[in-house]
């Protein structure tokens, strides 16, 4: 069922994203080109913008199980806080006082910071108490527990601190580019690369460093992997530094583009961004880009189509329907627990 | 009774029948986080045939059992044929695509809800958690109970020693599903409304976290988790925001300490090992 495509698979995995993404765009040109196709062409492109935002979060959730085997519900309150703490610098400026409200540059920087250290907070108290004791089959659920505490933990503190309105953030950029009759917004189309950018520079630190060998033989065997000489304790701290990090990416995007913060933004997203890994294939990076793009182009054109909750339905449809006809994702050929990421 | 606690003992009788309804598919080694999508089925089955039918609670309640079962045991072929993280993921979007369509459809009253007009007192909800915690214990007890924790303890093993792990684990999540109608039945004709947005993931999340940390070992489990989730932090009576963080650090100590849930096999064995003791010395 699952066999090789040689070819396909030995071509860089960067040529083949640059031929799909020229292909994408002469397609999008062709439909914008046909009759009537403008306001689709449209809907298309901002699917795809959207579906950056996804991107970030979706290849975060599938990190934290391709190597962990751990689905991490605080991925969401991560994008969240970075979202919350950004607003709040630039509001109030830091606590106790001591400075004024800053820059908004340096407030995402702030709140990108903040995702991180709450990630690490969550690795301190969830993953590192994962031994196994008794081996019964709702094991494997300990952790997604205590991720599930550390969900109310984190969107109840940001509620007392901040408050629980929508704000908005005093920063939004609009710069719109105007190609024949579609208008992409430049900010949009800077923060799909940037997220891209940033998922390319992790698959090149998974397929090309040490810590990255690391994670990879942590992901196909803990023990196999402590036995030849892995650090598995101080590695897997690693795993939640970039997940925090490609959220708090996400999180400062979605800031920037959108200005609206509130401390449930993040269930919004975090819900699109499993139905887009999972689309993908969990555990494969290439998988959750494809899968993230694909939602967000599903959600935009189930709005165009059928109107607002009906997309959901279309998502949450599609997401049953694969996970039961094809558990592996859509793109992901690869077996659960093998030759991931 | 004051209204208050009146209001807190409903809560109460629908959140353990609730939570048993989560349990007897934990029990048998499934995870269910598509709890509210069962309820919801359950809830707006009850109001829909009150509606339509005139049908009195009498007969909604268990045509909502029913129909949830039936509705259970069609999705229970298709998802249990995923493991672990999936079957977590395809039970939540699951619930997802039913609150969707509830949504969407303006006969069930989309986004402005249902008014259900027949109602049903508090007495029936305490005998109703009392029947639904009775039919558990005797469940377990039961050859079929003995099977669902052997699956729960090692699929493969209990297969190999010709447990029925499939139909076994179908017949766990249909029997979950009843009752989790049973919970929204009750529900819809107790609070003479229902809405979508009430069967939102966090109600699947928090019913999922009574049973997994009162202890998926024992019918007890699910009483312990579900009485003291509802009652502490009424007693705490600390203010709205706090209260779930209070509950988000105990979920966090108790994974750590304690994550078996808090009630285990082990702990009863030890407790009527007591009570034999104290009874020999007397």
């Amino acid at each position: 069922m699952n066999a090789p495509l040689p070819t396909l698979r030995r071509a860089h995995p960067l040529l083949v994203s640059a031929a799909t993404a020229a292909a994408a765009i002469l397609l999008i040109a062709l439909l914008a080109a046909l009759p009537g196709g403008g306001t689709l062409a449209q809907q298309v492109v901002s699917g795809l913008m959207l579906g950056g935002i996804y991107v970030a979060v979706a290849v975060a959730f599938t990190l934290t199980i391709g190597v962990l085997n751990f689905l991490n519900f605080t991925i969401p309150t991560m994008f969240m806080l970075t979202g919350m703490v950004a607003w709040g610098l630039a509001r109030w400026g830091l606590p106790l006082g001591i400075s004024g409200g800053l820059h908004w540059a340096l407030a995402l920087v702030g709140g990108i910071a903040a995702a991180i250290i709450a990630s690490l907070i969550v690795e301190r108290f969830t993953f590192r108490y994962l031994k196994t004791r008794h081996g019964d089959a709702t094991e494997h659920a300990i952790p997604l527990v205590s991720s599930l505490g550390f969900l109310l933990i984190f969107e109840h503190l940001v509620l007392i601190v901040l408050g629980s309105e929508a704000q908005s953030f005093p920063v939004r950029f609009r710069l719109d580019l105007h190609v024949g009759p579609l208008v992409v917004g430049m900010p949009q189309l800077a923060s799909l690369l940037i997220s891209l950018a940033v998922v390319f520079w992790l698959s090149w630190l998974l397929q090309a460093t040490r810590t990255g060998r690391a994670l990879r033989a942590i992901a196909e065997s803990p023990d196999t992997a402590t036995l030849l000489g892995v650090e598995v304790a101080r590695i897997v701290p690693v795993v939640f530094l970039l997940s925090g990090l490609l959220c708090g990416v996400a999180g400062a995007l979605f800031v920037v583009n959108y200005s609206d913060v509130s401390p449930f933004m993040g269930e919004h997203v975090g819900t699109k961004a499993i139905a887009a890994m999972v689309l993908g294939g969990i555990g494969s990076i290439w998988g959750a880009i494809a899968g993230g793009l694909l939602v967000g182009l599903m959600e935009t054109l189930g709005i165009h189509f059928f109107g607002g909750d009906a997309a959901q339905v279309v998502v949450w449809t599609a997401l049953l329907a694969a996970i039961i006809l094809r558990p592996q994702g859509l793109f992901g050929g690869s077996r659960i627990g093998k030759g991931k990421l | 009774m004051s209204g208050y606690w009146a209001g807190i003992l409903a809560i109460l009788s629908i959140n353990i029948i609730f939570a048993y309804a989560i349990f007897v598919t934990a029990a048998a080694g499934q995870l269910n986080l598509g709890g509210a999508g069962f309820m919801a089925i359950g809830a707006y089955a009850a109001a829909m045939l009150g509606e339509q039918l005139g049908w009195s609670p009498a007969l909604t309640v268990p045509a909502a059992i029913l129909i949830t079962a039936l509705v259970g045991c069609a999705i229970a072929f298709p998802v249990l044929r995923t493991r672990g993280v999936y079957m977590v993921l395809a039970t939540f979007a699951f619930a997802e695509v039913v609150t969707g369509i509830i949504l969407t459809q303006p006969a069930l009253g989309g986004a402005m809800g249902l008014v259900v007009v027949a109602y049903v007192d508090l007495p029936v909800l305490l005998l109703a958690a009392a029947a639904a915690t009775l039919f558990v214990f005797w469940l377990m007890a039961t050859r079929f109970g003995l099977a669902m924790r052997a699956l729960h303890d090692d699929e493969l093993v209990a297969s190999l020693m010709g447990v029925p792990a499939r139909a076994v684990q179908v017949a766990s999540f249909a029997i979950g599903a009843g009752l989790a109608g049973l919970a929204g039945g009750l529900y819809a004709h107790h609070f003479s409304f229902v809405e979508a947005q009430y069967f939102s993931p966090l109600l699947s999340i928090y019913v999922l976290l009574f049973v997994l940390i009162g202890g998926t070992q024992t019918a007890w489990g699910p009483l312990a988790g579900a009485s003291f989730f509802t009652l502490v932090p009424e007693l705490m009576r600390v203010g709205g925001s706090w209260r779930y963080v209070a509950f988000g650090v105990m979920i966090v100590a108790m994974m750590m300490f304690r994550p078996e849930g808090m009630v285990t096999r082990t702990l009863l064995a030890r407790l009527s090992l007591g009570r034999r003791r104290a009874s020999d010395a007397g």
